[in-house]
């Protein structure tokens, strides 16, 4: 059983189906020979080939109608936009045609592709490379966003969301790219998307979180441990559609609601699951929700980028501020 | 079947990669005063550069975009623009923003992480630096449009990579240049990878000049590491552009002879006896042998420049090392003119919460 990072887990998982489905092709920029800019798919191309594994001339609206075209002709895209700050150029082709040609064509056609990329800051990256706006994507209706928080997670979520039959932006955090190793069994088990995860039980508030994020979560979980408090933290996953049940339940035990994330607040997917709980649980609350959110101004070059990451001490206080 | 068009692109070059002079030379080259001003620009962009990398790898500055190998590109642009002009830049040409009068510590402030460095010297309505790949060559026809409308006898000139001739943006903007006659250039500098991708695999076309025909607008090859050739080339088409001839694509051949950012590595994808064969034809020798030959340039002067830009360097490096961060107030400033109250309390937020956040992985 490997002990890999985030990073090889996804190398592996594109690997596994690579070796299992015939119609699954990986394409990006420097994706091929070079092996990804952060190697998520090091070595592939040696391995299966330049038709499976294919470097793109840089264009990510090109990638992106691409896969619409490859994916409704039967094959399974796996495209990789370098950052997710690039993903802007593609975002006509995701919105117009991928995310709808089931629908349009009332089923006849479908886009079964998963677009990965890199989320999110924190890593001393340049300009435009430390985005976290899942929201947008998540506003499409007919598309998944998923969004791990572990090697496990990262290796079963991108499992399921190759095989899933429609189309799943797939976010990675970079920022945990190689935060940590885990043993993971390279046996091409998915895990199950749409649902959320727990990663701490408690009783006293429930922690919604994704992505880099819960590794923050985790720390401020501990510490209010410490103090006495006692934080479930739910790890979203899926971040559209989201897990409505889990959230639910678990609010209906601890009486409170903290949302992190790292995207800027409005209209970020935090209103969402606020609004989620506001509708379905309210009578359970005993106090307001809140949410410990990046701000609402531009990512910063990187002198401040952890300045505009929510901090433990963030997470800590907002959660002291419900409980108190 | 008959021929209704044809087209044909031409390749300029006055001096080849031995410095033998190959055509008849512009007149700006028989100053030597203005080649040795030229060949000294390129000596301090590549002295920059060196520092800047070497301030990388030791934890000094973030990700750096080098320029090593494409300093005539670069210094030729600069040298036949006119401050009036408007440029729009990539993320490497420091030869050409350091001739317009930007400082170097403000290229070291923008690679290291601080926003005061896309706040730069030098002309106040060049567009700051630009990473979405090919989205600047529509502020430079955009800006050409406003120049024409403004009846300005100004021109724009757009960087742009060969890679990044592949987006649409890049295809939009030469068409509508094109169409509308705008006083615009546009400079592909073919360095030949784009990250990890040749120019064989990113395109079919045997020159990326020629995409200017399908634009309608004509196309011409340079000799990239021949800076007499580009500032002529360059020259010309902002002439052409200023007196209403409309734009002209520019296609520099060159190479990139270092990584594509200090964040990649080269070697895992292409191999080392190409680059040394690429040095053979770097820009820096063939005019060096040119001013030697004419006596314009001896090794005490050459010597005389290297200390004298290592020197300037240094003391660019001090004062970048030494300009604090910024407060956690200007992650706030200059969003909006007229900021939504918000911003107030969001501010007040970070303030009360400065320094908590966790170091960078």
């Amino acid at each position: 059983m490997p002990r890999i990072t985030m990073i090889e887990a996804i190398a592996m998982a594109q690997a596994w189906e690579l070796a299992h489905d015939p119609s699954v092709v990986v394409l990006g920029e420097d994706v091929g020979r070079s092996g990804g800019v952060f190697r998520a798919t090091a070595g592939l191309m040696e391995r299966f080939g330049s038709d499976r594994v294919q470097d793109t001339p840089l264009a990510e609206n090109m990638i992106a109608g691409m896969c619409v075209g490859m994916a409704a002709q039967g094959l399974k895209p796996v495209a990789e936009i370098q950052f997710m700050g690039f993903v802007y150029p593609a975002i006509d082709q995701i919105v117009n045609h991928m995310s709808r040609l089931r629908h349009r064509t009332r089923g006849r056609m479908s886009c079964p592709v998963v677009m990965r990329m890199p989320h999110g800051g924190g890593i001393h990256a340049p300009e435009h490379h430390s985005e976290a706006v899942e929201s947008m994507l998540a506003h499409v209706p007919g598309i998944r966003v998923v969004c791990p928080s572990s090697p496990a997670r990262a290796y079963g979520l991108l499992l399921a969301a190759i095989r899933e039959p429609d189309p799943v932006v797939f976010l990675e955090p970079t920022r945990i790219y190689r935060y940590v190793k885990q043993d993971i069994a390279d046996d091409g088990a998915a895990l199950p998307l749409d649902v959320c995860y727990v990663l701490r039980e408690g009783e006293d508030v429930t922690i919604v979180t994704w992505g880099a994020m819960t590794v923050d979560v985790l720390q401020a979980a501990e510490q209010l441990a410490a103090r006495g408090i006692s934080a479930e933290v739910i790890d979203l996953a899926t971040i559209s559609p989201i897990d409505s049940e889990t959230i639910l339940e678990s609010v209906a035990r601890t009486g409170r609601l903290v949302i992190v994330h790292e995207a800027a607040r409005n209209c970020a997917v935090g209103a969402e699951v606020a609004a989620i709980v506001a509708e379905h649980g309210l009578f359970d609350l005993v106090a307001p929700i809140k949410r410990v959110t990046g701000y609402d101004t531009v990512v910063p070059l990187y002198r401040l980028e952890n300045e505009f990451i929510p901090s433990v001490v963030r997470i800590v206080d907002a959660v002291k501020e419900v409980i108190e | 079947m008959r021929t209704v068009a044809e087209f044909r692109i031409e390749y300029l070059q006055y001096l080849d990669a031995q410095g033998n002079v190959t055509g008849e030379l512009p007149a700006f080259a028989a100053d030597n005063a203005e080649l040795l001003k030229m060949y000294a620009a390129m000596l301090r962009a590549r002295t920059f550069d060196a520092k800047a990398i070497n301030l990388q790898r030791t934890g000094k500055l973030g990700t750096y975009a080098p320029c090593l190998g494409q300093e005539a590109t670069h210094v030729g642009v600069g040298a036949a623009m006119r401050p009036e002009d408007c440029l729009s830049i990539v993320y490497r040409e420091i030869g050409t923003l350091f001739w317009r009068g930007v400082r170097m510590t403000d290229v070291l402030l923008y690679w290291g992480g601080d926003e005061r460095g896309n706040d730069f010297h030098g002309p106040a309505h060049d567009f700051p630096w630009c990473v979405p790949i090919a989205t600047q060559t529509l502020h430079a026809a955009g800006a050409a449009m406003a120049f024409k409308v403004r009846k300005e006898p100004r021109c724009a000139l757009a960087y742009i990579g060969d890679g990044g001739t592949s987006e649409g943006s890049f295809y939009e903007a030469i068409n509508l240049a094109g169409a509308r006659q705008l006083p615009v250039v546009f400079m592909i500098v073919n360095n030949k990878w784009a990250i990890s991708v040749p120019i064989e695999e990113q395109t079919a076309a045997e020159t990326l000049a020629q995409k200017a025909i399908a634009a309608g607008i004509p196309g011409v090859q340079v000799d990239g590491n021949d800076v007499i050739a580009v500032r002529d080339c360059v020259d010309r088409a902002l002439a052409k552009a200023r007196s209403g001839g409309g734009p002209t694509v520019i296609e520099a051949m060159s190479y990139r002879l270092s990584d594509h950012t200090t964040a990649d590595d080269a070697s895992r994808y292409r191999a080392e006896s190409e680059v040394a064969a690429a040095w053979e034809h770097e820009p820096m020798i063939r005019l060096r042998k040119l001013l030697v030959a004419r006596g314009a340039l001896d090794e005490a002067r050459e010597q005389a420049l290297k200390a004298q830009f290592a020197q300037e360097v240094e003391a660019a490096v001090q004062e970048y090392l030494a300009t604090s961060k910024q407060s956690t107030d200007a992650m706030f400033d200059h969003l909006f003119a007229n900021p939504p109250p918000y911003i107030e309390a969001q501010k007040e937020m970070a303030r009360r919460y400065a320094g908590t956040g966790r170091p960078s992985h």
